[in-house]
């Protein structure tokens, strides 16, 4: 890796300094190689044009990683992020129109192309509730499976998860609230009896080897409760730790937290869950994704959840923004020095996809500094 | 649904924001907002408790139409006390003209980029400063503080990376020509928390803390987390009086303004 780091500088400072223009006219392509989150310029035969959204972005993404590279490390960050893709479910389980099961499966497989880790496909919840998520068996079973890349979905109760390993599900996620009200008005029963019913598909699980993912939402607050303590947090994520999950998503499910509030419930659950086995799951429906994710990463969190072109909406705040962009949080991270495996092109490209069939503006900001092609 | 988390050590207990929507933001609006309109705007932020309103920009309207109307805007606002409401003077012109229709605080405009002043002013970083002492020194004489920007300080569309050594080079040139306070701009918000972290660090061995500013785009999304970065461990940043905010109350939370094309303002309210 440091043998790489040396090249690059070379190679790339006089490139990078190349106005688009040129690079158009020489057919510059901007490759990442996945497995070293590095950068490589390649020539191409062909002048072919380049969507002026590739060259801007990776550009600008290359300038600021040549900035990085001569540097050390900040310190006081992980050096790898593990990004657990939401899209696909928290995503599009939250936009206004249903999108055709065909559409689905093509966006998680763009997006296994493009490196994440962990891609959430989908939700074995009755349609009843939730029918953007009706068709969670034919995606699950339509979707590639990635060698290295982990498709966990959301598995409410046994009959949830029964269905999902009848499709082929190798992971799955349990959700659970640390407010009262919210639990009640979201899935109809108390903290406590979520607790059992998850306890029910724990189990199982652990019987048939499958690893369990636990959710806590309304970690920064609540929109019937307002006020959530961090210790109440810390509770339910100890609970469900205790009770077999591997890990546990910390969700700001309304967006309300700022900095502020993030360090100071994160300083109570990692008193009681290991921080190697917490994520953060940010709402950007005030603007404070990223900043609250950062002050997490602060924190040692080294699992952070995001949806590809910040896909989502709030159920309880109309025309809102939704889950923290993944291209956001990929530019942030490889600004500094954070590996992630994610190839950022083809993660745009997945953005833009979405967007396009969702006939939605794309929200990304680094895909909005795009231009289209 | 809004709370206030206990106050977090390592940033400042005030935050002094500079509303830059009616100046910077209408500048880059595709709409040219009537004149009228631009002083009801500036009126009604005037109200929301900002201690700061950049109100527009003494340039020529040639390079900037939506700013023409600068000396009616000037002139038509309403003046609060204790409300500062500096404006763009680039050069001596400008500057004559702005003093004639009324202000009592300038800015001028400096880069860290050969390449980006020479497209967006048409002189060099050094002619440049050259426009800007003759400025500064006519405002000093005339008690009218200036403020100094230095934009691409974490980036240029043009040159790529810029070096925190040439962030920190002009930003000296202007302070030590008498500029109160320097306001480091993320022009094109290529930034992200480490090269604010790095050009902060260094700016800051040669400029007190107390005199910085900064100023972000949210053209990939990153504003909000650079501002965070710049406030933390920096609470000699923006200390102004350890005073409460006009409301009396302690700007403890974290909702600060930054720099939207939209002219976002965000403040703390109940």
């Amino acid at each position: 890796m440091a043998g790489v780091r040396r090249v690059l500088p070379r190679r790339l400072v006089g490139l990078a300094s190349l106005r688009a223009a040129q690079c158009q006219t020489v057919g510059m392509r901007l490759r990442q190689t996945r497995s070293l989150n590095s950068f490589m310029l390649l020539p191409e035969t062909s002048s072919k044009h380049i969507g002026c959204a590739l060259k801007e972005i990776t550009t600008a993404v290359l300038k600021q990683k040549i900035a990085e590279v001569s540097t050390l490390s900040m310190g006081t960050f992980p050096k790898q992020v593990k990004i657990v893709e939401v899209g696909p479910r928290d995503g599009l389980q939250n936009e206004k129109n249903v999108v055709p099961t065909p559409v689905k499966i093509k966006l998680i497989d763009m997006l296994s192309e493009a490196g994440l880790p962990v891609i959430e496909a989908t939700s074995f919840v009755s349609p009843k509730w939730v029918p953007q998520m009706a068709d969670h068996t034919e995606v699950l079973k339509g979707i590639q499976k990635f060698p290295g890349i982990s498709y966990p979905v959301l598995t409410p109760n046994m009959k949830g998860f029964e269905a999902a390993v009848a499709a082929g599900a190798k992971e799955v996620s349990v959700f659970g609230a640390a407010s009262e009200l919210f639990s009640k008005k979201n899935i109809n029963c108390s903290i406590e009896e979520s607790f059992h019913r998850m306890g029910e598909v724990l189990q199982a699980a652990q019987a048939a080897g499958i690893p369990v993912r636990g959710y806590v939402s309304c970690v920064l607050g609540c929109p019937y409760e307002g006020k959530i303590s961090p210790a109440k947090v810390a509770e339910v994520a100890k609970k469900l730790y205790s009770m077999g999950c591997y890990e546990i998503s910390l969700g700001d499910t309304i967006g309300v937290g700022t900095p502020g509030l993030m360090k100071d419930m994160l300083s109570a659950v990692t008193r009681e869950v290991p921080v190697a086995a917490v994520a953060v799951h940010c709402h950007d429906t005030y603007g404070q994704a990223l900043a609250n994710t950062l002050m997490a990463l602060q924190m040692g969190v080294s699992v952070v959840d995001s949806s590809v072109a910040g896909l989502g909406g709030c159920p309880y705040a109309q025309g809102a923004s939704g889950n923290l962009a993944t291209e956001d949080l990929v530019y942030m991270l490889t600004g500094l020095g954070i590996h992630t495996g994610v190839n950022f092109q083809k993660l745009l490209e997945a953005g833009d996809f979405i967007c396009q069939v969702l006939n939605r503006k794309n929200g990304s900001k680094v895909a909005q500094a795009s231009c289209k092609l | 649904a809004f709370q206030e988390s206990d106050h977090l050590p390592g940033l400042p207990e005030y935050v002094k924001i500079v509303e830059v929507g009616p100046r910077d933001g209408l500048q880059n609006e595709t709409v040219i907002v009537p004149t009228d309109i631009k002083i009801e705007f500036i009126n009604q932020l005037s109200q929301t408790g900002l201690s700061v309103i950049e109100v527009t920009s003494f340039v020529s309207s040639k390079w900037v139409p939506q700013m023409a109307d600068h000396a009616e805007v000037m002139k038509g606002i309403h003046r609060y006390p204790g409300i500062r409401y500096p404006v763009l003077t680039p050069n001596l012109q400008g500057f004559h003209r702005a003093v004639a229709a009324g202000a009592t605080e300038i800015s001028v405009f400096g880069a860290a980029s050969e390449s980006f002043c020479k497209k967006n002013i048409n002189c060099s970083i050094e002619e440049s400063m050259g426009k800007f002492e003759d400025v500064i020194k006519s405002a000093r004489q005339m008690n009218i503080p200036a403020r100094g920007y230095v934009s691409c300080a974490l980036g240029c569309p043009y040159e790529g990376s810029i070096t925190p050594q040439k962030v920190t080079e002009v930003s000296k040139r202007l302070y030590s020509m008498g500029c109160y306070e320097i306001s480091l701009g993320d022009t094109t918000g290529v930034g992200t928390p480490g090269s604010m972290k790095r050009m902060l660090e260094r700016v800051m061995k040669e400029i007190p803390p107390a005199a910085l500013a900064v100023h972000c785009h949210d053209t990939y999304g990153q504003a909000l987390a650079n501002i965070l970065t710049a406030l933390q461990g920096h609470s000699g940043l923006y200390y102004a009086s350890g005073s409460r905010n006009s409301k009396g109350r302690r700007s403890s939370h974290f909702r600060l303004s930054d720099e939207l094309t939209e002219a976002h303002l965000a403040i703390s309210f109940p």
